[in-house]
């Protein structure tokens, strides 16, 4: 019967050390203070990151996004690989923005998962990652045109949207002249408005379907940031030629850089430098439009409409306006990452803040160590020293929980700690059964050794069924849970499996090695 | 077990005034993982009254929020129906209050902005989820001892959760993903008793075959009396801890957790194998196993 007890302890021994192997590189990360990690070098920290137990956000700091990709718009060759180019577009540009790890992740059809820890600027991140940065140089209409096309306007408008205005509150109304009579005055190739009215405008231009409908040659496009006319914050609207003469993907790359506009010293703005083949239709098309305004677009906003004064050979052109050190370092990230190549929309944020995650982190150990303290004390008290072996296996349980976490590069999330602190309360049910089930024996009158046996062998039936059923729940949560909860559910099957092992094999190896040593004359149990 | 009327009894009137609360209050406090929506939670220091907070938040236009103040140090929750604005309700929320009370640090804990598509996903994959569960748990412990027995120790499971949840809505508590973990694990965890009892069960009969099962089956529970309160005990002794020490995030957890592990107890000793014995009928004498 007590042949095997060599081979036993060996596995056993076996097994421990390799879950000290799995949890080293994780107690020497978490256990070292900042400045010994920082002073690791780069290769040995990457390596032992890749080792260590994961956080997750919830424990870290960071935030999740999902991202889905609206294709309607798109045609069918291109929304084939939209999500993909999305995804590169998107690691772009995070990865210029410094996020160490970040995940990005295609999710079924039409989703990005986008993971990033640590991060301290969700807000900018967010920004930076759901922009769709298309970048268009467009031809401005001259001012002649732009009257033209202005009275065109007016009357397409006038004729479909009905002049039912409080003319008390706008005295310059003109049912007949919807648009031009709002506007405070033509300047170059721009229409004017006050900023207040600016969006009524568009309401107009929006109700009669002028954008889409009219038979313009030109599109219209309002300024991105206010103007100011005569004091005063304004709005100007655009008419542009409606092909683009070149694209973003013309931009081979951009730069923060600052006194680009001598209206603006000292602001910052990105200076732009194009691809050869760029370069070249660059030169060409300001060669030819000498005189007009070219607008800078940025997502069918006008940012700037310089006018071409000479032909600008060298392909080089900046963006300026009212930016700051991070809108503008922003601006060309995104601009070098490549535009879009559909919008993107956020369906689900999760974002948690350092502090909180710290204090998870705290509060969920104590709860762990608080919560070990009570099932110590009361198995001791108990089963006596048999308790104690059972802290023994429920020790050894969380231990082997721990590294097969990080063996098998798990997460860790505040759940998951829960689930530890509940597997440290299952994992001595185990025990509960089967000293009950010994005392039950021993009771009966039957020999220590055969109390032992029998009750190991009568309990672990019951044991079994317990765990599997828990193990069921727990495989369902995996199965249709979302991050902290899958966090959850597997710590808890780890727990449960390693259970078996511990609370059943570990201990009945103890009971064995006692008894086939010496003759026990009672059992403290 | 002619303690099994009482014991049905008083689930009776625990599941009835479950449904009633269930009623009363719409079923249960959907958190936004469920309805859509936008949570934030952040810090003020230094502390404001929250009436203050909220015309602040007035002035700026934000109309929609509703406000709590949460704990003692200054943290309050913001929660509004619509995601997804065009920029970042966070940003809107700290510059109106910096607007209004310039010097005040705003500190972001946490935000949840779960868009509409997302909610409806994570209702319908709840109730699979749940199915699921009690599905596998009767197929596993109808294999593993009689099916009546199965369906009789799932029915108990069952008003085990109906119970707990009623609990958790009658304390007003947030229903969030992690509260529905905590039922499933509450689902597969308050078996254990159960199949304690219906192991003994099994155990006995085979020695006892002139008993009546009704007998059996209250010598199987006496028996095993001990053993399930212990079982449970020590889990209870760690919820506790969690429940005490956890912190707020996981509270709502541990809360669920500790009614369900404490009333699955219950249920599983008195009602399961109640439900097991009339379900069998009276003419099973004694088992077949």
């Amino acid at each position: 019967m007590y042949k095997n007890l060599r081979w036993k302890a060996l596995l056993v021994a076996v097994i421990t050390v390799a879950s000290v192997y799995y949890l080293l590189p994780s107690m020497r990360i978490y256990g070292l203070s900042p400045q010994q990690r920082a002073a690791l070098p780069v290769e040995e920290m990457a390596k032992l990151r890749d080792k260590a137990l994961k956080l997750g956000l919830d424990l870290q700091g960071g935030m999740h996004l999902v991202l889905e990709v609206d294709k309607t718009g798109l045609k069918e060759k291109e929304a084939a690989d939209a999500v993909d180019r999305a995804i590169e577009v998107v690691r772009n540009r995070v990865d210029q923005f410094g996020v160490a790890e970040p995940l990005i992740q295609k999710q079924g059809e039409n989703r990005i998962v986008v993971q990033l820890p640590g991060l301290l600027d969700p807000e900018r991140a967010k920004t930076l990652i759901g922009q769709t940065a298309l970048l268009e140089f467009v031809i401005v209409a001259s001012p002649d045109e732009t009257k033209e096309l202005l009275d065109r306007l007016d009357t397409f408008v006038a004729q479909r949207v009905p002049a039912v205005r409080d003319t008390a509150k706008y005295p310059y109304f003109d049912p007949a002249k919807p648009i031009s009579s709002r506007m405070l005055t033509i300047e170059l190739g721009g229409v004017f408005f006050s900023e207040e009215d600016a969006p009524d405008v568009q309401k107009f231009i929006e109700e009669a379907g002028a954008d889409t409908l009219l038979p313009l040659d030109a599109r219209l496009a309002w300024s991105a940031e206010s103007e100011p006319f005569q004091g005063r914050p304004g709005k100007v609207l655009y008419f542009l030629e409606k092909k683009p003469e070149l694209t973003g993907a013309e931009v081979a790359t951009a730069r923060v850089g600052i006194n680009l506009d001598p209206d603006r010293p000292n602001s910052p703005g990105v200076s732009l430098t194009l691809t050869r083949g760029g370069a070249t239709i660059f030169s060409r098309v300001t060669g030819a439009n000498i005189g007009k305004q070219m607008a800078i677009v940025l997502d069918g906003k006008v940012r700037s409409a310089p006018v071409i004064r000479t032909k600008i050979p060298r392909g080089e052109a900046s963006i300026t306006g009212n930016f700051s050190d991070k809108e503008a370092a922003d601006l060309s990230i995104v601009l070098r990452a490549g535009a879009l190549p559909a919008p993107l929309s956020v369906i689900e944020e999760r974002t948690v803040g350092p502090s909180l995650g710290q204090d998870s982190i705290a509060k969920g150990i104590t709860a762990g160590l608080v919560g070990s303290l009570f099932v110590i004390a009361f198995m001791c008290i108990y089963y006596r020293l048999s308790g104690i072996l059972a802290i023994f296996a429920m020790v050894l349980n969380v231990w082997f929980l721990l590294a097969a976490l990080a063996g098998f590069h798990g997460t860790l999330t505040l759940p998951g700690i829960a689930g530890i602190v509940l597997t440290i309360g299952m994992s001595v049910d185990a025990n509960v059964l089967i000293f009950e089930r010994i005392r039950e024996e021993l009771r009966t009158g039957k020999t220590i050794a055969r109390s032992i046996e029998f009750g190991y062998q009568r309990a672990f039936r019951t044991i079994l069924d317990s765990n599997v059923t828990t193990l069921i729940s727990s495989a369902v949560l995996f199965q249709f849970g979302t991050g902290p909860v899958k966090g959850f559910a597997v710590t808890l099957s780890i727990g449960l499996i390693a259970n078996m092992f511990t609370a059943v094999f570990v201990t009945k190896l103890i009971y064995d090695a006692l008894v086939s040593r010496r003759r026990l004359e009672s059992l403290s149990i | 077990m002619g303690a099994r009327k009482y014991a049905y009894l008083c689930s009776a009137i625990l599941v009835v005034a479950t449904i009633v609360v269930l009623v009363a209050r719409g079923g249960p406090r959907l958190a936004v993982d469920f309805t859509g929506g936008t949570v934030i939670e952040a810090v003020l220091t230094p502390k404001e009254p929250a009436d203050r907070v909220r015309s602040a938040l007035d002035k700026a236009g934000i109309r929609q929020a509703e406000i709590q103040s949460v704990g003692t140090e200054g943290e309050y929750l913001f929660r509004f129906q619509q995601t997804g604005a065009k920029e970042d309700m966070f940003t809107l929320i700290k510059e109106a209050i910096q607007k209004e009370m310039p010097g005040t640090q705003v500190e972001l804990r946490r935000a949840d902005a779960v868009g509409p598509k997302i909610g409806k996903e994570l209702r319908s994959k709840s109730i699979w989820a749940v199915l699921f569960a009690l599905g596998g748990i009767l197929v596993y412990v109808g294999l593993r001892y009689e099916f009546i027995f199965a369906v009789g120790a799932v029915i108990s499971l069952f008003h085990d959760v109906l119970i707990t949840l009623g609990v958790m809505t009658f304390l007003g508590r947030e229903f969030t993903l992690t509260v529905l973990a905590a039922l499933l694990t509450i689902a597969g965890y308050s078996i254990n008793d159960t199949i304690v009892v219906f192991d003994r069960i099994r155990e006995q009969s085979r020695l006892l075959r002139r008993e009546s099962l009704k007998d059996v089956i209250d010598l199987s529970v006496n028996q095993t009396l001990s053993r399930t309160v212990l079982t449970s005990f020590t889990v209870i002794l760690t919820v506790l801890a969690l429940l005490v020490l956890g912190g707020e995030v996981i509270r709502d957890f541990a809360l669920c957790m500790f009614i369900g592990v404490f009333f699955g107890t219950y249920s599983s000793t008195y009602v399961a194998s109640a439900l097991a014995l009339d379900i069998h009928g009276p003419e099973a004498k004694a088992m077949r196993r």
